[in-house]
């Protein structure tokens, strides 16, 4: 069986997935319970600098998003970093770390972006037997509005700074998180590993609203008829923070750079795509909040037989296991052609392919007498929409053209050896370094 | 509860109040909206949607699953009644696994359609329910329009003549309007009197007059009409009812399928309605199928519905079929009525079996007789005072395409005229149609 045990920047923990900070982690309670359930760490829910705590509204604090069925599929939230004093949360780590030696116990901090605040927090934080700790350098409501969380993220000199600051300050590993809402995500990462911090996780959560009330006119969630925005998180957000993620992993500068891959990760399969786009672990957090610490099973065991099938004994051998396989699209092989082809025994004759294709796409799926859909490969592209929008697993797939074989839209021969956007006769650049 | 299913004899309350109102009561009952959401969930929007073309309506169905989708079931609402003023009843009564549901792609996919009828459903009683009525009428024409008969083709003929701005008179026979929707189909399918709520609300469009207890060639003439009015709309069903020319047919309990039918859906105290402990139904078809069942639902001990031919030839469709015996109908095919035995009352039906031969059906020679206290008759309906100038054809009058009869001036649709399966909603739809060819003729 395949061993889940992970080492990330030196920290341990029996399997991967850390629950991220946010409320699930936010007191002993909730946590004991989390380990209790089999989670391999949590990161503690943000600590402040000592004194009066943050306060949070009193109204919802979270909006969402959901299918017919109500399923979540996005969630968003304006709480704040933890609102009890750090004096309750510190004594409460220290008792937890001290019961469950064996997981990791990492602590999210956040405090203003002057040396001495950092210096003041960071041995009561290593005075708990914490293993690490966490920059927030991304929570991008209320706390961003006094110059810390994403104001610190969206921009990397203060990102490098305080990097600098707490590996100065502390024997533990320092791990920063970065804010979605910048436009390169690579400069913030480059930034932290300048600053000689040891990881970084990301994705924080992302500038959102989540519906309006159209009889208030007002933004959800609504506290007393005005709105913030919130940050979403949870299944809808995952495609955003893979490519964050997989973007940090292959550019150059950072690409021995630590990442704990976070954002929309609800099942084993989401953990093991962070993993192989580049992160070495997991963190959890929408999911939990909507189905409560026992889905770590599914993850584990999930996780643990897909290894098994395709004979990965440790985390480390996912982990960058599709990393080199993300490029940019200059690169990508345009003499590999391929097109759509519809299973008919398993086609149910709904006729949406041919809607998306007749409609908004290239005119090539015939509806024939009976209901029957064909695909015109004089008129294919291979866009891939028609799969996409079939209702039906697997009835339409994407063969590819041998090569040899005519293309039957360009009328070519498809060549054997790859071609890319670099040397292809109508790209500029070509004829220019001719 | 003065007797039991057990109880020899024609008699009433074999069962108590309460089981007898939930026997009664709604069928399925309304989706809420979570519900609803989910089923609308299911549906694909189609390309040219199969289910479209199988509605006698031509509903465009996955437009108004679309809108309960995005959370506006009024504007479903509009979408339907827009082709079937009588969607709600529709929603209730059409044979929906062999129209709309019948043909629906996830048949294809998971063997379960989208519950289009039931979607129907939650959407038109919400508008009904809220007293809305979406449509308003044109400016007025100055025609005058006669309709006979307020069942679903009468009713949709003058709603949509309304709509266009002419003025409408309906003769009913009955003292109701509402036709089959209010006399022919079970109670379980129209509870909580749905069918006159309907018509209350179809007819707040205005310029609508009905005349009840007003009967073609009793009270009123074609000519007459012709005379009085600028066009004659005929829908007037099917008010005669097939014999079974078998010995014994005039002995006490042999009745009438429809007349019981209708008799129950008229009673608001189903206690007071004597049945049969043991009864025989004959016929296959979805009048048959009422009879049965609720002969049961009644309290009957053992209900027999016997078919002349196959299970395939029935008029009753699966769905039917499988709900009859789910609440306890013996269903026998392949046997035909010889005779109905008895000392003046009714007390066992003698059958022989049949087959398919070259020349039609059969006897095998083979009998058997099934002990009976009451017998219903369910072996189809005849048109039944239709006036002499009218081209009838195989008991049906002659309509062309627009619903046309031979005679100018006049159309006719529904039941009584040919064209389609007897159905409210094929009612529903030459209804509509011919009042369009009307207001055409009209206007020209």
């Amino acid at each position: 069986m395949a061993d889940l045990t992970s080492n990330f920047v030196g920290i341990k923990s029996p399997n991967p997935f850390w629950l991220a900070s946010a409320p699930p982690t936010d007191k002993e309670y909730n946590v004991r319970r989390a380990f209790e359930a089999g989670w391999g760490g949590v990161v503690w829910k943000t600590l402040g600098e000592e004194g009066p705590p943050v306060v949070n509204v009193n109204g919802p604090r979270y909006g969402a998003i959901w299918g017919a069925d109500r399923r979540l599929l996005g969630l968003n939230n304006i709480e704040l970093i933890t609102d009890r004093p750090l004096e309750v949360n510190l004594r409460e780590m220290k008792m937890v770390k001290r019961d469950y030696p064996d997981r990791a116990l990492i602590a999210s901090i956040m405090v203003p972006c002057v040396e001495e605040a950092w210096k003041a927090i960071l041995p009561l934080v290593e005075e708990t037997g914490a293993d690490g700790i966490e920059l927030n350098c991304g929570c991008p409501h209320g706390m961003s509005e006094r110059g810390m969380g994403a104001a610190v993220g969206q921009n990397p000199d203060l990102i490098e700074m305080i990097a600098r600051w707490c590996k100065q300050n502390t024997r533990m590993p320092v791990i920063v998180k970065l804010t979605p809402n910048i436009t390169d995500v690579r400069k913030p990462a480059q930034a932290a590993k300048r600053g000689g911090a040891d990881a970084v996780s990301l994705i924080n959560t992302i500038n959102s609203i989540t519906s309006v009330d159209l009889d208030d006119f007002a933004p959800e969630p609504t506290i007393d008829g005005k709105g913030t925005h919130g940050g979403y998180c949870g299944p809808a957000v995952k495609p955003i923070a893979l490519n964050m993620v997989a973007e940090i992993a292959r550019d150059p500068e950072t690409a021995d750079l630590p990442i704990s891959g976070i954002g929309g990760v609800n099942t084993w399969r989401d953990a093991a795509e962070f993993l192989t786009l580049g992160a070495g672990n997991v963190q959890v957090c929408t999911a939990a909040m909507t189905y409560g610490f026992g889905i770590i099973k599914e993850m584990t065991a999930g996780l643990s037989l897909w290894m098994d099938k395709k004979g990965f004994t440790s985390v480390d051998q996912v982990s960058r296991r599709a990393v080199p396989n993300v490029t940019d699209w200059q690169y990508l092989n345009l003499n590999y052609v391929t097109k759509a082809v519809i299973d008919q025994d398993k086609c149910i004759s709904c006729g949406r392919c041919y809607a998306a294709c007749e409609d908004t796409s290239h005119q090539a799926i015939l509806m024939k007498e009976g209901r029957v859909f064909e695909v015109d490969d004089s008129e294919c592209v291979a866009c891939n929409l028609c799969v996409n929008v079939c209702p039906v697993d697997d009835c339409i797939t994407m063969k590819r053209v041998a090569p040899g074989a005519v293309d039957e839209r360009t009328g070519k021969t498809v060549p054997a050896e790859k071609g890319d956007w670099t040397e292809h006769p109508n790209n500029p650049m070509v004829s220019a370094a001719e | 509860m003065t007797h039991s299913p057990q109880t020899d004899g024609i008699v009433a309350a074999r069962l108590d109040d309460a089981t007898l109102a939930a026997h009664f009561d709604d069928l399925h009952p309304i989706l809420d909206d979570h519900e609803a959401r989910v089923a609308a969930d299911r549906c694909y929007f189609c390309h040219d949607a199969p289910c479209i073309t199988a509605c006698p309506t031509d509903i465009d169905i996955p437009l108004f699953i679309r809108q309960i989708q995005a959370g506006m079931p009024d504007a479903a609402a509009r979408t339907i009644f827009d082709q079937n003023i009588l969607g709600s009843m529709c929603a209730r009564v059409c044979p929906t696994e062999t129209l709309c549901e019948g043909v629906c792609v996830r048949n294809e996919a998971e063997g379960n359609p989208v519950e289009i009828g039931r979607l129907q459903r939650y959407a038109t009683d919400g508008l009904l329910e809220a007293n809305e009525h979406p449509f308003t009428r044109a400016a007025p024409s100055g025609k005058r329009v006669a309709v006979i008969g307020a069942g679903p083709a009468g009713l949709a003929c003058a709603h949509r003549l309304a709509m266009l701005g002419h003025d409408v008179v309906i003769h009913e026979a009955r003292p109701k309007p509402g036709g089959l929707n209010e006399y022919g189909i079970a109670a379980y399918k129209a509870a909580n009197g749905i069918a006159q709520a309907e018509v209350d609300w179809l007819l707040r469009i205005g310029g609508i007059t009905i005349q009840t207890g007003s009967a073609l060639g009793r009270d009123i003439t074609l000519d007459g009409l012709k005379a009085e009015y600028d066009a004659v709309f005929l829908g007037m069903g099917l008010a005669g009812v097939n014999a079974l020319r078998a010995d014994g047919e005039d002995l006490e309990g042999v009745r009438d399928a429809v007349d019981f039918i209708a008799e129950l859906r008229q009673a608001k105290d189903k206690s007071a309605l004597p049945i049969g402990r043991h009864v025989v139904v004959i016929g296959g078809g979805m009048t048959a199928v009422d009879a049965a069942v609720q002969s049961r639902l009644l309290g009957a001990e053992h209900v027999h519905m016997v078919y002349r031919r196959d299970r395939d030839a029935m008029g009753a469709s699966e769905y039917e079929l499988d709900h009859a015996a789910t609440e306890g109908v013996t269903i026998l095919t392949n046997a035909m009525p010889l005779k109905i035995t008895g000392n003046g009352k009714v007390e066992a039906v003698e059958f022989a079996y049949t087959k398919a031969g070259p020349k039609g059906l059969e006897q095998t020679g083979e009998t058997f007789t099934l002990q009976a206290d009451q017998v219903f008759k369910a072996i189809g309906q005849t048109l039944e005072g239709a006036p002499d100038a009218l081209d009838i054809d195989r008991g049906k009058i002659v309509i062309d395409a627009t619903g046309r009869t031979s005679v100018a001036g006049v159309w006719a649709g529904g039941d009584c005229a040919q064209g389609g399966e007897d159905l409210t909603v094929t009612g529903v739809a030459q209804g509509r149609d011919a009042a369009m060819d009307i207001h055409a003729a009209l206007s020209a």
